[in-house]
């Protein structure tokens, strides 16, 4: 089996991409694979024709990586790749998307409104804002609708810091996600599927030293606490895994993927979004649940792979073989 | 693993609690990742701060190296002196110092891994945690970050189309006096500033001298691109007036090469005393083999008529960048016209925030270093409305695609502000960014 790690890509989170790619290739070789490392560019393509890999692992996160452009692009090829399906990743990227979805299969999610910038360019900035507070309350996370890494994302306690947290949020991307803050703890739960059956691993408690878990809280070691397994008792780590197991099928996800929730103090998991291209990086959470399994990375991930080789390619069109 | 009650979690950093004072402000941004993105093709850069050394004639330089090894190679790849080799030391002042005005002793110089090393070092000798440092506003963002290490208070002085303004630096100093505190060190870039463009003239240079005697504050004069004035005229150093008041560093980065890292200090007695000897703690000698190859270049090869090659070269991307800039950049914003050097200091119309327009810029495949990068501490602040752009690396056609996307991306967020009424991201209260080597 050989494989390849897609990393990098043009997205505000290529850097995250990189690291997350470079410590999957150490993982995926230490565990006795032939793995290589591209980034994706103009030569991508050229380079998985002229050696054509068993299994693609797509690290990229962020637009193209996680909307599913780069997966559609891998099945036209035909070339096998852990993880979600192209529509399943553009439903699970576009966070109002996905919590419409998740709603809809019974788990709590933030009350929200998802509007693009030029709905308060007609309407009046100040009008739709104040309907968002009538309607909505204070405090209120606001976010960019398909992003990552917390970029461009704040939480919002007075009116006044509307405006600018709207701003913030348009600098990522066209659409912001404007949510009830709900308060409590922060928990990330990795779904993975083996053996046909999909698992939640031990949850992954999130305490940033700022109090939000901004992109500095993620990517600089030390400006978080971590408790891998989560301080949660054994009822409620049950609802968080159950939350994220209903997550991961509901949205149709495969492989792997991570389910970022809020449990309030009555102990109710409330779905905040899905990734399903993981951070991997020194500080991410996906590695961290896998060691409080007792799980090795590498080897878990060339399991992953090579169950995708055998699945084979995704049929895009008539003819393709598996 | 028990975690009951009263058990801590894990930072993921078993270092964590070793770290120095002045190693805990050591953090990378999202700004700094965003520069990953800045790197690639797709985007024109304008951030980055990278000479154009391809234009050397590097089929020469590398016959020079070959030989160099071939013949003194038991020297070139041997420890040397904690000071500098000698011949190049020679080189330096009587070649190198007198295009500035200065004619000092070899023994006056000090050679260093780049003069990013030698800012480093004075740091060192002459600043303990907490004092104070007067800077430009702003300044260039590598000595910022060679501050922060050293946990320096700096104090930002204005700046106009001639420079540092002598009348707020007098202002400073006795502010800084009144509350009982002394500034321990002047750090200025007279001639053709990073990040802003400008230079001082010779009454501003006279000016700033004055006061800074008036106060016995020593000027650590930084001169990485005094030979690149488009006009072909080399400014006078501050050091050619005033020996024993200041520290001038200058490097070979920008009029040869950044890679060979050769740069130099010339300062008072005193002090180059102390200098070497903290030379030689940190790295034991400055790279033999670099500093040969740079003394080679010189004796052999018409650096000067290189310098004038560089000199248009950026002459003709500096006009590329102005042009397009004055035919398409939106009503209300502003620049520095450099007359050598590298930047300009563009500033935003209205209340537009460089930093918190980023992450637009690179999804437009365009990038530039906010101002906020180029101020200390609670002074960040002050360079929200205002980016460096850089002309020297990419080619005036692609210089002018920069512009114009840049310009799109203005449009943008003066449409975001007049939705808003505000264009400002939330200030990130973050350290210095740290800036990766290419867009310092």
């Amino acid at each position: 089996m050989t494989i390849v790690v897609l990393a990098g890509g043009l997205s505000h989170e290529r850097d995250v991409s990189l690291r997350s790619g470079r410590r999957v290739l150490d993982a995926l070789r230490g565990a006795g694979t032939e793995t290589r490392l591209l980034d994706v560019d103009s030569a991508l393509l050229s380079r998985l024709e002229a050696d054509r890999p068993s299994v693609v692992v797509p690290l990229l996160h962020g637009a193209s990586g996680e909307d599913g452009a780069l997966r559609d692009v891998l099945e036209l090829l035909g070339l096998p790749y852990l993880g979600s399906r192209p529509s399943a990743c553009r439903t699970a990227f576009d966070k109002p998307s996905a919590k419409a979805v998740v709603a809809a299969a019974g788990l709590a999610t933030p009350a929200s409104v998802a509007l693009p910038h030029s709905t308060f360019r007609e309407l009046g900035a100040s009008a739709v804002l104040d309907a968002i507070v009538g309607s909505l309350g204070l405090p209120l996370m606001v976010k960019p609708a398909r992003g990552g890494s917390s970029l461009g994302a704040v939480v919002v306690r007075s009116a006044g810091d509307l405006p600018a947290a709207m701003v913030g949020s348009f600098s990522y991307g066209d659409t912001a996600l404007v949510e009830q803050y709900v308060a409590g703890t922060e928990v990330a739960v990795a779904v993975l599927e083996r053996d046909g059956r999909a698992e939640a691993l031990p949850a992954v408690e999130i305490v940033p030293d700022s109090g939000f878990y901004d992109y500095t809280a993620r990517y600089v070691a030390g400006a978080t606490e971590f408790f891998a397994p989560a301080r949660l008792s054994a009822d409620v780590a049950e609802r968080c895994a159950q939350a994220a197991l209903d997550a991961h099928r509901a949205l149709g996800l495969r492989d792997l993927s991570r389910t970022d929730l809020i449990v309030d103090p009555a102990g109710l998991p409330w779905f905040l979004e899905v990734n399903v291209a993981p951070g991997m990086t020194e500080t991410s959470l996906f590695p961290q649940a896998v060691a409080a399994a007792g799980l090795d990375l590498g080897e878990l991930l060339a399991e992953l792979a090579a169950a995708a080789t055998t699945r084979g390619a995704d049929p895009r069109t008539e003819g393709v073989a598996g | 693993m028990d975690h009951g009650p009263g058990s801590t979690g894990s930072r993921l950093d078993p270092w964590l609690d070793s770290y120095a004072q002045r190693a805990r402000s050591m953090t990378a941004s999202e700004i700094r990742a965003l520069f990953a993105v800045a790197s690639r093709p797709e985007v024109v850069s304008l951030a980055g701060g990278m000479p154009f050394v391809s234009a050397l004639p590097l089929h020469t330089v590398a016959d020079a190296v070959h030989r160099l090894i071939a013949e003194r190679g038991a020297t070139a790849l041997q420890y040397g002196s904690g000071q500098g080799d000698v011949g190049l030391r020679e080189q330096i002042a009587a070649e190198v110092m007198p295009t500035v005005g200065v004619q000092p002793h070899p023994d006056d110089v000090v050679v260093t891994v780049g003069s990013q090393q030698a800012l480093d070092l004075v740091t060192r000798l002459f600043c303990d945690p907490g004092d104070v440092v007067i800077a430009e506003a702003p300044s260039y963002v590598g000595a910022l970050s060679v501050f922060a290490a050293y946990q320096v208070d700096v104090v930002h002085v204005h700046m106009d189309d001639e420079g540092l303004d002598p009348v707020a630096l007098e202002e400073a100093l006795s502010r800084l006096a009144a509350q009982g505190r002394r500034a321990k060190l002047l750090y200025t870039i007279p001639s053709f500033h990073n990040p802003a463009g400008v230079s001082q003239g010779p009454a501003r240079r006279s000016a700033v001298l004055a006061v800074a005697e008036r106060h016995g504050l020593l000027v650590l004069e930084d001169d990485p691109y005094g030979l690149l004035g488009f006009d072909g005229v080399v400014p006078r150093a501050l050091r050619a007036d005033s020996a024993d008041g200041v520290v001038y560093l200058g490097t070979f980065s920008k009029t040869f090469a950044p890679g060979v890292r050769v740069g130099w200090a010339v300062a008072p007695h005193g002090v180059r005393e102390k200098l070497v000897l903290a030379a030689e703690a940190a790295v034991l000698c400055p790279p033999a083999f670099s500093q040969l190859a740079v003394s080679t270049y010189l004796a052999e090869e018409p650096w000067w008529e290189q310098v004038k090659t560089f000199r248009e070269l950026y002459r003709e991307r500096r006009d590329a960048l102005l042009e397009s800039m004055a035919a398409l950049l939106p009503e209300g914003t502003s620049w520095t016209v450099p007359g050598g050097g590298f930047y300009s200091w563009v500033t935003l119309p209205s209340e537009l925030d460089a930093a918190a327009m980023l992450p637009r810029a690179v999804t437009a495949r365009v990038a530039y270093v906010p101002g906020t990068a180029f101020y200390s501490g609670a002074a960040r602040a002050d360079g929200r409305r205002s980016m460096r752009l850089s002309y020297c690396y990419p080619e005036p056609d692609r210089i002018r695609e920069g512009v114009r996307r840049l310009a799109a991306v203005i449009e943008q967020e003066l449409d975001l502000l007049s939705t808003f009424g505000s264009a400002h991201g939330p200030l990130a209260d973050a350290a210095v960014d740290v800036p990766t080597p290419d867009s310092a």
